[in-house]
């Protein structure tokens, strides 16, 4: 008997989203990087993190790559995107969090604005831990960046209302819906956001993010339901690309942030770091993610590495 | 096929003798279709059935074993392709690879890493499994001492042997069948002789074939030969074709329900790039996407805590979250009077709850009582995480004995037990901690900061 490969063939599609005027996300029909099943759509993005403030917290080895130019947004997305050549650039807006320096929503909507006129790639535009400020954060940078399709990070339970209407509908840029690893939250909110009248292709996921060893394995098992929902069961809620601050995670956990005094064995804490961004980031790629956001260079080359392998 | 049960209790002798435990043939039928017992507890069915029924309810994927005593592993037995569907059970094993034409200096780098690599994360021991060696040379005696050399300097590690020569092989099993090894290289060539090695010494037999289709058609030789301890590489060394790789022969056996392809699979990333992080991006994904070998070219530290960490989550079973053991655990340089913090024992909990704590660099004392496993509040609702609970932990552990302090801090979602601790525990203040684990760091600062003012 002779061997017969099996396939998984789907009825489901997973949209494109527009991101910026040329980025585009998701489009496959099959499992993630499954191209002997079929279609895999478009290759998953990489995009690269800053902050409006200098980011004082980063380990000192993602820190000390960018601290000639990370006291000015501007200079650090340009040096980004000139010499690592990101698919995007994500800009968190630490600076407006009550608990910090609480920046004003103007002066921050002023450094979105002038990003988007210096910097030749697409925005993701992310918010501080406190979502209230987030929803008058994310209407006034949307205000000022009408028509865009820059993607918002994120709208969650507590926001999705504000933030939706005017990202989503007023301003026509993109709506990342965020929920804390459950499909069913997941389906939840994104039902709500396009009942507010945002049209699914305007919407992306952030399924909820973990460090490997940090409870990783709910995310991947989200995931992976979330694409088996979408594709199998041909479900409309969950079809939007799912885009995953990897990051914003893996540089806070104790292998990427203690230092090599603390630990002698465990080697430099550059290398752990960029390790451990790495590993996440694949670990999601795998289970379905159609963007990364990561920091250090060496692991956008890496992905990129591995992204090009899988797919070329 | 696989049969359901009213077809498994036709081959029974429906006596109804309850010998096998359970009260008449059918609920024994019904049981065996479902996998939860095994036919052998059944002793009046005909040998005829019972071949019949051991074909049938023989699992999709064959579980395999290598290595010896204490490193004894096993391989396979996987019954889903996506672990929501039920769990994965058999973690892949990692080897670092090693050839008899390497450098000296190279060897010794690999056996130092081999045997730096050794710490505990969540109950689990973590250390490099298998040292892969690959004959080069085709110098038979270069090739022993090198197995030698490294199987003394680690003892830990089982040896995979990678040769295609039956004849190095045999020589190379001779010094090291106790500790049962993996044997690397059947193919169509010398398949015969390599299926008698493996059988007499009783190995794990790696297959290797250019192609799916043709390591197909060498299973099923090998099949015939009646070994079927099996180890398989459908032999592309680049990525993407090592995925498709491993993506199919899984699929074949679970979805096809193809035994030839029922067993687990070897992920060569020590040859798909030279890049160590590279190679870390490979493993990782064959953890997920479904290797049970990986062998790498070397791996230190910083590949060693992602790659085990990705392993321990993938493998964990979704119905029973992983648990930390109890105790009282040591958050910084913590001394006899720093704070107090009671969480549960669900790992994520804690990792979450440490790694907030370290961050508020308050050096601080985490008590662990036994909470079931599960997160605050549904051990609180369970029944678990309550004044009784904490207090045994308290007792148990010394607590008394290991800090001045006799307040303790509890999660802010467990405000209410509050006065109930208090009553078990005489002497003891109970202070509401917070809601979010998030929120630690301020909430420690503060606390410390008062009783200094204090």
């Amino acid at each position: 008997m002779a061997y017969k490969m099996p396939t998984q063939k789907y009825s489901g599609k997973i949209l494109e989203v527009n991101v910026g005027s040329d980025l585009k996300l998701g489009g496959e029909s099959v499992l993630p990087f499954y191209s002997f099943d079929g279609d895999i759509g478009n290759k998953p993005a990489i995009g690269m993190e800053i902050w409006d403030i200098f980011p004082e917290s980063w380990p000192a080895g993602v820190l000390d790559v960018f601290k000639e130019v990370a006291d000015e947004p501007v200079k650090w997305a340009k040096h980004c995107v000139e010499k690592y050549n990101p698919d995007f650039i994500c800009i968190k807006f630490e600076g407006a969090s009550p608990d910090g320096l609480n920046k004003s929503v103007e002066e921050c909507a002023e450094v979105a604005k002038r990003l988007a006129e210096n910097v030749s790639v697409p925005l993701v535009i992310a918010g501080c831990p406190n979502n209230e400020k987030n929803a008058k954060l994310f209407t006034k940078i949307a205000e000022s960046l009408p028509n865009k399709n820059y993607v918002f990070l994120s709208a969650v339970e507590s926001n999705y209302k504000e933030v939706a209407a005017a990202v989503g509908l007023a301003y026509g840029n993109v709506v990342a819906a965020e929920s804390s690893v459950d499909l069913n939250l997941a389906k939840q909110l994104n039902i709500l956001i396009t009942q507010l009248g945002v049209k699914p292709d305007k919407m992306v996921m952030n399924p909820g993010c973990a460090a490997v060893g940090y409870g990783f394995e709910y995310a991947v098992t989200t995931m992976d339901r979330i694409r088996l929902a979408a594709l199998e069961q041909n479900d409309a809620t969950l079809q939007m690309p799912m885009i995953l601050p990897v990051s914003f995670e893996s540089w806070k956990v104790k292998e990427s942030v203690v230092s090599e005094e603390e630990i002698p064995e465990w080697g430099p804490q550059e290398e752990r770091g960029i390790a451990m961004e790495i590993s996440t980031a694949v670990g999601v790629l795998a289970a379905g993610a159609n963007a990364v956001i990561l920091r250090h260079p060496r692991s956008v080359e890496v992905v990129r590495n591995f992204i090009t392998e899988m797919t070329e | 096929m696989a049969l359901n049960g009213m077809q498994i209790y036709k081959l029974l002798p429906r006596k109804n003798c309850k010998e096998c435990g359970f009260p008449t043939c059918l609920a024994f039928a019904m049981k065996l279709a479902q996998g939860g017992t095994e036919a052998e507890k059944c002793p009046y069915m005909s040998d005829e059935a019972k071949a019949q029924l051991a074909e049938a309810t023989a699992p999709p994927m064959k579980t395999v074993k290598f290595g010896a005593n204490d490193t004894e592993y096993t391989l396979g037995g996987e019954t889903v392709l996506f672990r929501h569907e039920k769990t994965f059970v058999n973690r892949p094993r990692f080897a670092i690879m090693f050839s008899d034409i390497m450098a000296q200096e190279e060897i010794e780098k690999k056996i130092n890493n081999i045997n730096t690599i050794n710490y505990t994360r969540i109950n689990e021991e973590m250390y490099v499994e298998i040292a892969a060696f690959r004959c080069e040379s085709q110098d038979k005696d270069k090739f022993i001492s090198l197995i030698k050399k490294v199987t003394e300097s680690c003892p830990k590690v089982v040896p995979m042997i990678i040769t295609e020569s039956p004849e190095i092989a045999e020589a190379a099993v001779g010094i090291c069948a106790d500790k049962g090894p993996i044997l690397f290289g059947a193919n169509e060539q010398n398949y015969e002789a390599m299926a008698d090695l493996a059988k007499e010494n009783k190995l794990l037999l790696g297959v290797t074939a250019d192609g799916k289709e043709n390591l197909y058609t060498l299973v099923q030789k090998l099949q015939n030969t009646g070994y079927k301890e099996l180890l398989l590489d459908a032999g592309s060394r680049n990525l993407k074709g090592a995925f498709d790789d491993m993506v199919n022969i899984r699929r074949t056996a679970l979805l096809s329900g193809d035994r030839t392809f029922g067993y687990p699979a070897v992920a060569f990333v020590c040859d798909m790039s030279q890049d160590k992080m590279m190679q870390l991006a490979c493993a990782s994904l064959f953890i997920e996407k479904y290797a049970s070998i990986i062998v790498l070219s070397d791996m230190d530290y910083s590949m060693a805590l992602p790659l085990f960490a990705l392993r321990q989550n993938i493998f964990t079973d979704p119905q029973r979250p992983m648990r930390i053991e109890q105790g009282i655990y040591k958050v910084g340089s913590a001394d006899e009077e720093s704070p107090l913090l009671v969480t549960v024992d669900f790992a994520l909990t804690y990792f979450i709850v440490s790694g907030e704590v370290e961050r508020s660099k308050v050096p601080s004392w985490i008590l662990i009582p036994d909470a079931g496993g599960y997160s605050v509040l549904t051990a609180w609702a369970a029944g678990k995480f309550n004044a009784k609970s904490i207090a045994k932990a308290v007792k148990e552990f010394e607590v008394e004995n290991k800090v001045k302090t006799r307040e303790l801090i509890i999660p802010g979602k467990v405000a209410v037990l509050k006065s109930d601790i208090e009553d078990e525990l005489p002497g003891w203040k109970v202070t509401v901690g917070t809601e979010e684990a998030a929120a630690l760091p301020n909430f420690l600062k503060k606390y410390k900061a008062k009783e200094a003012a204090s």
